[in-house]
């Protein structure tokens, strides 16, 4: 997925530079401009919040509550960063603050601790091995189909839901989300495996179950 | 992670196809990677899953929000701002003192119009106090003041004008100083609410403009 792309009201600007234009005057005190300079990230700060949340009204709380507090410390970023990126990690930080206050989340957190050391040796042995086909993108033109993959995601144990979301679905780097979840880049990348390994099987088991069905596969023949 | 790149088995693989997608392997490993890709299906089969995983999952599209989550998105920060006060834009920072002043302005304008009803015609006179409205009086062209009819000190007869007391006012002439001075004994003025001491200042201006209109001529 490419950056989002921004409103140029010079066509001849490039998105970053557009950007970089709008940053640089909300920082100077035009601060009108900075929902301008949000909006193309709303929807990738709501996702962060809803995937450490798991819950929409929190969700939307923790987005605003992250667009308030970068709003507010706008005067802080710097052009070496990349401001999505940094848009991402404060709405990380919030919904994590958030999870942390919440009772619920003691028990959770001892199992992460517990689920923590076996990072390393955890082996997920993929389970379907049928031919590949490509899912076209239109498919995603479908609501239902969005709600499924949603669902498969949300199946996922927190700590590899929150990486792939991060990192597949943010697009944050490895070592982005590493810092954004506080965890070693070798647990990214071993979250990632599995996260990865387990949404490609239960979206084989979804197509099973007919979740694609009306899309136009060839006969006999699985997405992969 | 340390693989014999010549041995590589599936599971060896699949520990790495993460990577092999993600372009974390080196050189060297993603060919062996590539050959064994080449020869075994179930292994094609997992990276053509897991691509298929990233791409999709990747797409703007799974990123949706709420109905109305961008107008309350904006509402927010609007309110968040209006809040603070700390200059959401930068012509509402100055825009909310301006309109505080001309608001306290334009109350004061409020209150001297109910107790004054009329700007003064001189910067030195003090307007009447319960002048009766109806009162008939003359004006005349030069003067600050009204009088009434037959009063001594009207300069330039040939241009009186008769009206009632009201109207003068409205017009921002003030009670003769001589013939109307028991209008001017005491009461609040229209300015700051003092008691009037002495009327004095009507009479001294007009008395000037006589004497030089006298001298004039």
């Amino acid at each position: 997925m490419s950056e989002p792309s921004m409103t140029l009201n010079n066509p001849g600007q490039s998105g970053s530079m557009r950007e970089q234009d709008l940053i640089l005057h909300v920082q100077r005190g035009e601060r009108e401009l900075f929902y301008e300079l949000v909006r193309p990230y709303e929807r990738r700060v709501y996702a962060a919040a809803l995937a450490i949340l798991r819950n929409e009204q929190d969700a939307e709380d923790a987005a605003q509550e992250a667009m308030l507090k970068a709003f507010a410390n706008i005067r802080q970023f710097r052009a070496e960063a990349r401001f999505s990126t940094w848009l991402i990690q404060i709405t990380v930080n919030e919904a994590l603050m958030r999870r942390r206050r919440e009772r619920t989340v003691v028990m959770e957190g001892l199992d992460n601790r517990r689920d923590a050391g076996r990072d390393n040796e955890s082996e997920y042995a993929p389970r379907d091995f049928a031919d590949w086909r490509e899912i076209p993108s239109e498919a995603l033109e479908r609501k239902e189909v969005r709600q499924r993959l949603a669902e498969a995601l949300a199946t996922l144990d927190r700590k590899y839901r929150e990486v792939f979301m991060l990192r597949d679905m943010e697009h944050l780097n490895i070592q982005e989300t590493a810092e954004a979840l506080g965890i070693t880049v070798a647990s990214v990348k071993t979250r990632l495996l599995r996260a990865r390994l387990m949404l490609r099987d239960l979206l084989a088991a979804g197509w099973e179950q007919g979740w694609f069905s009306r899309l136009p596969f060839e006969k006999g023949n699985k997405p992969w | 992670m340390v693989v014999n790149q010549k041995m590589l088995n599936c599971e060896q693989v699949w520990r790495e196809v993460s990577n092999y997608v993600d372009s974390e392997v080196d050189a060297a490993l993603r060919s062996t990677m590539e050959e064994h890709f080449r020869t075994c299906k179930r292994c094609a089969s997992v990276l053509a899953g897991t691509r298929n995983v990233v791409q999709i999952y990747g797409d703007d599209r799974m990123l949706e929000v709420p109905a109305g989550f961008s107008r309350r998105l904006e509402k927010r920060l609007a309110q968040n701002a209006a809040v603070k006060g700390g200059g959401w834009s930068s012509w509402s920072a100055w825009l909310v003192p301006v309109a505080a002043i001309a608001l306290i302005a334009g109350s004061l304008l409020l209150v001297n119009s109910l107790t004054r009803g009329h700007f003064i015609r001189s910067h030195q006179a003090l307007p009447g106090n319960n002048v009766p409205p109806d009162l008939q009086v003359v004006v005349s062209n030069g003067s600050k003041v009204f009088h009434v009819a037959g009063c001594p000190f009207i300069h330039d007869k040939a241009s009186e004008r008769t009206m009632t007391a009201k109207e003068a006012m409205q017009e921002g002439y003030v009670p003769c100083t001589r013939c109307l001075r028991r209008y001017l004994k005491t009461g609040l003025t229209g300015h700051s609410g003092i008691v009037i001491a002495d009327s004095g200042g009507a009479e001294e201006e007009e008395e000037q403009g006589e004497v030089l209109s006298v001298a004039g001529h």
